[in-house]
């Protein structure tokens, strides 16, 4: 088998085991921080800490019935659950996870595709993400559903550009869209985070709106929608969602570290170029990644759900300027010399 | 492979373009029109502008459908709305369309010459042709004036449908401003006691339940 296909496929798998297993950790680690947060003691019955609740929850959904509502729009309902896992597990082929390697005198890039366009090829892919929610929401004949799929197209339209464009700035001075440019600029320079603090700002709180969490979690609000989008899934395809979704926190939470906080590196530590950088390389991207989920648990169970017009608001008249100003200050300073060359 | 992949996404666009102008319910329509605008974007990266596909799906695939699919569900249009009053306008734009179509398609072949079969083979795609830095280079001097223009129809379309968006008469956008012209009272309720127009709470039910 050509070597460079082996190279590809192992790169892949190594993401792909990262991406699968934050989902049933974050379970633990949602229900647990809601613990934490609210005074109470959360899952801890099923193993030390709860900490074998995700294997049960698991056990639960493929043992539970598979009920499919009457009426539903059948293709567009058994597909809807199947795209939400679909953003995430192809945008992090782009995410570069090490240093350049040397195995047996090749030189392989630790990132499955260092796309020429890969910031912007990752914003695409993510994109698509919003027609699993409006697949879901218009296929369940149901009006909450509905309701929620109609929220869930507003919403990540409005919030897809200022992230966009608080995702561009970064870009002016890296002057590549490649993510591994933007990682090693970091490395040569400062971390993104320190002088665009601003566009650090915009791409946080568009974030949490992108991903459907608290705050920004209108599409299924509970206490008015039930579930929104997802009302009428059980079992399985509902867990297909759950999936989605946290996987989806953990590509934009890699994204936001590759961005703005170094990547796969630390300041001032060059890690070798063999299997102990590839590996310190991992664990450096993985413990962010972590700590970027902690803080969105940290977020869900502190601050109270926006109403829609809020969400809206805070959008269009917020953050769209707030991310334009931070992409002329960039380009402003950039020309200034003050970012580097 | 190339010619592989290229045949599959040709016939995935085909198909799903037919199926966006045939398929009879709106939602269908729509979500077809991401498939081909996404096989479109595979097309463009075959040929060698992997920005121009990735600005495709960004762009019209994540954005633009999406609003479509918006309207469409909040307008709830379930079939095919019939409107058999407008039949004539349809056709004539439909002939405009064909005529504009078949003017590219003319354009295209004469600027070859009608040379299909010994058309000289096209430029080896090197690493400056299909950079970033090229077609940035392209677009900003020897194609500024048209992208100047492109950009300035942007934000004409832009101020009309702000325009043609606002109701006349109307100076606010806030919603809870609506209200002022209504009649309900602009009070505060916990001040001015219950309202007179309003039905009593059912107090004597409450003690009963509670006593």
């Amino acid at each position: 088998m050509n070597p460079d296909l082996i190279a590809v496929l192992v790169k892949y798998a190594v993401m792909f085991a990262v991406f699968i297993n934050v989902a049933p950790i974050m379970v633990w680690v949602e229900r647990r921080g809601a613990g934490l947060i609210q005074d109470r003691p959360g899952p801890n019955r099923v193993g030390p800490f709860g900490l074998f609740q995700p294997l049960a929850d698991a056990l639960k959904f493929m043992f539970k019935e598979d009920v499919t509502p009457i009426l539903v729009d059948k293709p567009l309902y058994l597909l809807a659950p199947v795209l939400a896992l679909m953003p995430a597990f192809t945008t992090l082929v782009l995410i570069p996870f090490g240093p350049e390697i040397t195995v047996g005198g090749r030189t392989i890039p630790l990132v499955v595709t260092n796309a020429d366009t890969g910031a912007l090829l990752f914003l695409a892919i993510s994109s698509l993400g919003v027609y699993s929610l409006v697949m879901a929401g218009y296929a369940s004949n149901n009006k909450f559903s509905l309701l929620g799929s109609i929220r869930a197209s507003a919403q990540l339209i409005s919030y897809e550009l200022a992230l966009t464009i608080s995702v561009l700035a970064v870009l002016i001075p890296v002057n590549s869209f490649r993510l591994t440019d933007v990682v090693a600029y970091q490395q040569a320079h400062l971390w993104n985070c320190i002088p665009q603090v601003l566009g650090c700002l915009v791409f946080l709180i568009a974030a949490f709106a992108e991903t459907n969490r608290l705050p920004f979690d209108l599409p299924e609000a509970e206490s008015e929608l039930i579930a929104g989008f997802h009302t009428e899934y059980g079992a399985m395809r509902f867990a297909l969602f759950f999936q989605g979704e946290y996987s989806n926190m953990a590509a934009l939470s890699a994204l936001g570290a590759t961005l703005f906080f170094g990547g796969w590196s630390l300041p001032f530590i060059h890690y070798p170029h063999n299997w102990l950088g590839a590996v310190l390389g991992l664990l450096t991207l993985v413990a962010k990644i972590a700590i970027a989920m902690a803080v969105f648990v940290w977020v869900r169970w502190t601050f109270p759900r926006f109403r829609y017009d809020q969400l809206m608001r805070l959008g269009w008249k917020f953050l769209l300027p707030l991310s334009i100003v931070n992409l002329i200050l960039v380009a402003a300073m950039t020309l200034a010399g003050w970012l580097g060359k | 492979m190339e010619t592989l992949i290229f045949f599959l996404f040709a016939a995935l666009a085909l198909g799903s373009g037919i199926t966006v102008v045939v398929h009879r319910s709106p939602i269908y329509a729509t979500l077809s029109l991401v498939l081909t605008l996404f096989s479109m974007a595979v097309l463009f990266v075959l040929l060698g502008a992997p920005f121009v596909g990735a600005l495709q799906i960004l762009v019209y695939a994540g954005a633009i459908v999406v609003l479509f699919l918006f309207v469409i569900m909040l307008l709830n249009v379930q079939q095919e709305e019939s409107a058999p009053a407008r039949r004539s306008a349809q056709l004539v734009t439909a002939i405009l369309g064909a005529i504009v179509f078949l003017g590219m398609f003319w354009l295209a072949f004469w600027r070859t010459g009608l040379r299909v079969g010994a058309a000289p083979a096209p430029p080896k795609l090197t690493e400056e042709l299909v950079s970033l830095k090229g077609l940035a280079g392209a677009l900003f001097t020897d194609y500024l004036l048209p992208f100047e223009i492109v950009g300035l129809l942007l934000l004409v379309a832009v101020i009309g449908a702000t325009v043609a968006a606002r109701r006349p008469g109307s100076e606010s956008s806030r919603p809870e401003d609506d209200y002022v012209s209504g009649d309900e009272p602009r009070t505060d309720p916990l001040l001015s006691g219950p309202d007179p127009r309003r039905p009593s709470v059912a107090e004597p039910a409450y003690k009963e339940a509670h006593s």
